[in-house]
């Protein structure tokens, strides 16, 4: 191929809590490199153009697609994904609705879909419907009609209240 | 994935002085690329040239919403999830919150910015027609130095601008228009669907209201035209009208028709596009008559 | 009941997919593997001239396969044998594949794709159902016809030369949709000469699969193996492709000496090639008596199936005998016909053909009852068939159903009288730019394969029991997130008599799972469902008979020591039921006559919907979903079945329109194909009537198609109650709803609403 090419660099970054360093190219997706590099695959592509949200992670707290970030945008970043959410064997309050108010189906839109509840749900503790279906459009489910999703959404929204009321104390939700 | 990813270079110098230098020094080989919610889309389709690219996300030069009395600035790196979230902006510049809230949906708007929406020069870009109607001021920054320029007529053609090499917009400046002063906001968003959706026509109206005359008639449109449309005809046929005349609707209807190009493509036809926006400049109009 | 059957058990895989941890095809990485991508045909038809790969690749590098190199048929092995893996000399659709490549290095094999250039001498073209019909261009044998079903009832041509009936006539349409499983097609496959195939991938229908593979490479059963990884949804287009990408995966694997290959789409390839629900256009003639009894109905329904024969036939007897829905209607003639077309195969997807003629039906009813003065709910409560009537295939109505208390359940709920004329007041105001309206439809879904297809299949299911009691459901038929793997369980647990965690089901591998047939048709929980309960009921007989376990009730303690107890004797415990057909059923496909299926799904579905006269678009406001599915193994999953079907059928009435450009879908991306959001969905109100099938497990019939068939009609009647414009084709964009509107206003009206 005629076309040049351009060298890797090496780039740090926290995820999960432990610091992590790649090789790879600057323009690389975020996604491949947690793909294909950290091999953490609960963050799944769904398009590749940040439409449907399956690829969904927090980078500094914020949610975002990571299909869309090369991964040089990262250096320095604190990442979250799906499997930095349990608590050990104790899944978190959002993952444990999601079971028990039947929001999986086939299960790939699900890691992203309960990444973007917890954004939710630190933005709105108590959402209402309209919060709940414009912070969840960006995460396409083609099984569920959003329904039990939306479910699973209240059911977490109350499970972590009462665990807060139950400690005392209302801040750090999610 | 469709790209080749090792013919891609990005650096991401750690202030905006050393990225405009670069600039300076090799122009016309360094794209700039903010939040990669439009460029990224392209790389995935194999679609965006190979080359060189350079990261401005998180310089701090570019960042942060300035308010003052009467003006509200917007670094060109604010997100739409700080546009979303700013109050002043919320309360007197409520079509640029509308603008924000229906790009994408929420991941989107943690990354997408506001330079970014306007260097990107879509046609169907979500904010630009509130910039028209809000007659925003732009600053572009280079080595050389800064200049201000209005954003009504910034974009010249499809996918074409008055941005000088070695520039990038530093930032956008909108006037504050409280509606205790009369200020009516007509904002409407024709999507294929509620949010996550890609403009067919975007529609954005702003004018005073005093003693049931408009005034300061700007309006702004989407996906009607090869660029951000001003919509000339529609804002002389309502400037200084009496918002009651039973036939303005009609007018500025007609108008409309005459301010919009558009095409048939794979989101929407001519046909649709030219008639919905007749339909929104008659519902402005309601809009500016329900005020006076 | 039993202790399960009837609760809203867990997801059985539901931790797995909820922490990231279920694998799916792509998460797969094996040693050494490679990958593979495919270069297809840019033209819709012509004749293969050349193909020619540019020097600026290192080609070395790559393994190529074309059709040369296939080792046994290039033929895909479904209803007929007219699709080849690989194109060799005609090219029928665009984006069909020629060339297969793989490489180690994915960017620079997505690059090479580029580099591969096929030469094509164009040849005449066929896009649309009339065109083809026409005849003008043939593509397919006299009359492009792939298949042709003729059903008759009574006497049609008397009953219309009546002189107390009104005949309504009426032409009504359906585009492609596109299933839109999030997961795109995948699989991984490593394949070599003395060492067999074996493939894993996302796929709804393992031994598909493996039927395919065996003339591809000339292979016995035993050297052939299909495994399915968690699948990222189906909905159909995974019934049929995975044997095509299969193929492929393998074909390259083959030629790399057994190197393993994985072939992932991207969203933009599978959107492009893969399989779509047929479009459809059905003509009704309706002759009805001035008190609304429908006398006559005369149907000719005409599906596209695209480029190749595939599944068309069964998708167009599907909607051949669901065309006239279920009304009594003593005379009725349906034409069925599938036809061929330069684009990409359409194929099996929820509902498979019933969605496109109950789409006609429903629409039409209400323009019949128009007609004859008569509310739309009226005209059909006057029609319903009812226990001991007979429908277009001459069935006997055998189970107590009462879909008229479902109706009338529906307008309860949905608020049907007090809505209606509420919004005729909203609608007459000018002032109010949106308008308001209500829709419904009555429909039924035959589970399970029609006519003798289940007496064909002849499905198998395994149940095993291991150390400690611990037992496995042997079965191919897949999760793929409908709720196989906890279904089953219940139904495992309950006839076994153990706790629920106790049971698993095996991942379906072709081979450990005996055959139990495909994922499809609405048969999985009724056909499938039933045969795991009879081999847990011969298992645990099989345990008494042996005398480990006595009469009467036991504890998981007592099963786990008797299972024990009878593996020390004899090593294994594996019990096999195989299908029997119910008594009664008789079908003659010949004539088209008989009981199409042993039990059908019922419902009656209420849309409300707002029309913005502004922008001309449609959002539906309020949905309610009233079925009898029989009885319900899981209610929870049962609503999620129908709270997904509703929404996929909104998308296909409103949202989703596939734009063909000589025969290539142009809009193939997620951002311009257009599926709801959580924003999108109404609220969607499911209720069930569960009158128990005697021959399903625990009384349950299918459920997962038949959310399909309805909300489309309900929906576009709405519209057309809305805004007092009769839109005949779905999807309802708003550019169509726009056409619609000014067509109607006639051409004086001004340009311009206002409302």
């Amino acid at each position: 191929m005629a076309e040049v090419a351009f060298g890797k660099v090496a780039i740090t970054f926290t995820v999960n809590g432990v610091e992590r360093t790649v090789e790879t190219y600057p323009m690389a997706r975020l996604l491949d490199v947690l793909r294909e590099e950290l091999r953490l695959t609960g963050t799944k592509e769904g398009c590749g153009e940040g439409e449907c949200g399956a690829c969904s992670a927090f980078v500094d707290g914020k949610l975002v697609n990571t299909c869309l970030v090369p991964v040089i945008q990262a250096r320095g970043a604190t990442i979250e994904t799906i499997e930095g959410l349990a608590t050990g064997d104790e899944l978190h309050a959002v993952q444990q609705a999601f079971i028990d108010a039947g929001g999986a189906q086939c299960g790939i839109c699900t890691p992203g879909m309960v990444l973007a509840t917890v954004a939710l749900l630190r933005e709105h503790p108590d959402p209402n419907e309209a919060q709940i279906r414009e912070g969840l459009a960006g995460n396409l489910c083609r099984c569920t009609g959003y329904i039990k999703i939306f479910d699973s959404v209240a059911t977490a929204a109350r499970a972590i209240r009462a665990r807060e009321d139950a400690s005392g104390h209302g801040g750090g939700a999610a | 994935m469709r790209a080749n990813v090792p013919q891609y270079d990005v650096v991401a110098p750690p202030t905006l002085a050393e990225a405009l230098a670069l600039m300076a020094r090799e122009p016309g080989v360094w794209t700039p690329l903010a939040g990669g919610t439009d460029l990224m889309v392209l790389f995935e389709a194999g679609k965006l040239p190979p080359g060189r690219y350079l990261s401005i996300w998180g310089l701090p030069e570019l960042a942060g919403i300035q308010v003052t009395a009467d003006a509200v600035t917007l670094g060109a790196l604010t997100t739409y999830g700080e546009i979303r979230a700013n109050a002043t902006v919320q309360a007197d510049l409520p079509m640029l919150v509308r603008a924000a809230r229906e790009t994408g949906a929420i991941a989107i708007q943690n990354r997408g910015t506001i330079g970014g929406n306007i260097a990107n020069a879509s046609p169907a870009a979500d904010s630009p027609p509130a910039l028209v109607a809000y007659d925003a001021a732009l600053t572009l920054i280079s080595a050389a130095g800064t200049r201000t320029t209005a954003f009504r007529g910034f974009h010249t053609g499809y996918k074409r601008m008055d941005l000088r090499p070695g520039e990038l917009v530093q930032s956008v400046r909108v006037l504050r228009r409280p509606a205790a002063d009369g200020w009516v906001h007509f904002y409407k968003k024709v999507g294929t669907r509620a949010f996550q959706a890609i403009s067919k026509v975007g529609f954005a109206g702003c004018a005073q209201v005093v003693d049931g005359v408009a005034r300061e008639v700007r309006i702004g449109l989407a996906s009607v035209a090869p660029t951000v449309l001003v919509a000339a005809h529609t804002e002389a046929a309502l400037e200084g009208a009496r918002v009651a005349d039973p036939g303005l609707e009609a007018r500025a209807a007609q108008a409309m028709v005459r301010d919009v190009t558009a095409i048939d493509d794979i989101r929407s036809t001519a046909r649709y596009r030219s008639q919905v926006a007749a339909n929104l400049a008659a519902a402005f109009v309601r809009a500016l008559r329900e005020r006076g | 009941m039993g202790k399960y059957v009837g609760q809203s058990m867990p997801r059985k895989e539901g931790t797995d997919k909820v922490t990231g941890r279920s694998l799916y095809v792509d998460d797969i990485v094996l040693d050494g593997m490679i990958h593979g991508t495919t270069v297809r045909s840019a033209v819709p038809h012509g004749r293969i001239t050349g193909i020619r790969f540019d020097p600026a690749i290192p080609w070395d590098e790559f393994v190529i396969v074309t059709a040369a190199d296939v080792p046994g048929e290039n033929v895909v092995t479904m209803l007929i044998a007219d699709q080849p893996f690989l194109a060799h000399d005609v090219i029928r659709h665009p984006d069909e594949p020629v060339v297969l490549l793989a490489h180690p290095d994915k960017h620079l094999l997505a690059a090479a794709r580029e580099h591969v250039h096929i030469d094509v001498d164009p040849l005449p073209t066929v896009f649309d159902i009339e065109s083809s019909l026409q005849c003008n261009t043939l593509l397919f044998g006299a009359d492009n016809v792939f298949k042709r079903f003729d059903m008759t009832k009574g006497d049609v041509d008397a009953a219309f030369a009546r002189d107390d009936v009104v005949i309504v006539e009426g032409s009504y349409e359906t585009g492609a949709q596109e299933q839109m499983y999030i997961e795109p097609m995948g699989m991984i496959a490593v394949a070599a000469p003395g060492q067999g195939v074996t493939v894993w991938g996302s796929l709804q229908c393992p031994y598909y699969v493996h039927k395919a593979l065996k003339p591809l490479f000339g292979l016995p059963a035993e050297q052939v193996r299909v495994v399915q990884t968690v699948t990222g949804g189906g909905f159909g287009g995974k019934e049929e492709y995975p044997s095509i990408l299969a193929g492929h995966a393998a074909l390259l694997s083959w030629k790399a000496g057994g190197v393993p290959v994985k072939i992932i789409y991207d969203r933009a390839e599978d959107l492009a090639c893969t399989t779509k629900r047929h479009p459809s256009r059905t003509r009704h003639r309706t002759a009805v008596t001035r008190d609304g009894e429908l006398v006559a109905m005369d149907i000719d329904f005409v599906l596209d199936g695209g480029a190749y024969a595939t599944l068309s036939a069964v998708v167009l007897s599907r909607g051949t005998i669901h065309a006239c829905g279920p009304y009594r209607c003593p005379n009725a003639r349906v034409v069925g016909r599938a036809v061929a077309t330069n684009l990409p195969p359409h194929g099996a997807f929820r509902g498979f053909g019933a969605p496109q003629s109950i789409f006609a039906l429903e629409r039409h009813l209400d323009h019949v009852a128009r007609a004859v003065g008569l509310p739309p709910e009226e005209l059909r409560r006057r029609n319903l068939l009812n226990r001991g009537d007979t429908t277009a295939t001459s069935q006997t109505i055998e189970e107590a159903i009462d879909l008229g208390a479902m109706l009338d359940d529906a307008l309860n709920i949905a608020g049907w009288a007090e809505k209606k004329a509420a919004f005729a007041v909203h609608n007459a105001d000018p002032a109010n730019t949106t308008k308001k309206g209500m829709g419904l439809a009555t429909f039924f879904h035959g589970s399970g394969f029609t006519g003798s297809g289940e007496v064909y299949l002849a499905s198998v299911v395994g149940v095993e029991a291991g150390p400690g009691g611990h037992v496995t459901v042997l079965a191919a038929s897949t999760e793929i997130g409908q709720g196989t793997n906890t279904i089953f369980s219940q139904i495992a647990a309950d006839a076994l008599r153990i706790p629920y965690e106790l049971v698993e089901v095996a991942q379906p591998d072709t081979a450990r799972v005996p055959d139990s047939g495909p994922t499809v048709a609405s048969r999985t929980c009724m056909v499938v469902g039933r045969l795991v309960q009879d081999a847990s009921e011969a298992l645990v007989s099989t345990l008494r008979d042996a005398t480990f376990l006595k009469a009467g009730d036991y504890t998981a303690e007592q099963f786990a020591g008797a299972v024990d107890a009878y593996l020390e004797r004899f090593g294994t415990l594996r019990i096999y039921s195989k299908y029997k057909q119910p008594p009664g059923v008789v079908w003659d496909d010949k004539t088209y006559r008989g009981a199409a299926y042993a039990a059908f799904g019922w419902a009656a579905y209420v849309a409300e919907v707002e029309v913005d006269t502004l922008t001309y678009s449609a959002k539906v406001t309020d949905f309610v979903a009233v079925q009898d599915i029989g009885t319900l193994i899981n209610p929870q999953l049962a609503a999620g079945q129908v709270e997904g079907g509703v929404a996929q059928a909104i998308g296909w009435a409103i949202y989703e329109g596939v734009d063909w450009r000589e025969g290539h879908m142009a809009n193939n991306q997620m951002t311009n194909y257009i599926i709801p959001t959580a924003a999108d969905v109404p609220p969607i109100r499911v209720y069930f009537h569960s009158v128990p099938f005697s021959y399903g497990p625990s009384g349950a019939k299918g459920v997962g198609e038949l959310p399909m068939d309805g909300p489309a009609p309900a929906i576009l009647n709405a519209i057309e109650d809305a805004i007092g414009v009769s839109i005949r084709r779905a999807p309802a964009l708003p550019e169509d709803i726009m056409e619609a509107v000014l067509a109607a206003a006639g051409p004086t009206t001004s340009e311009v609403n206002h409302g």
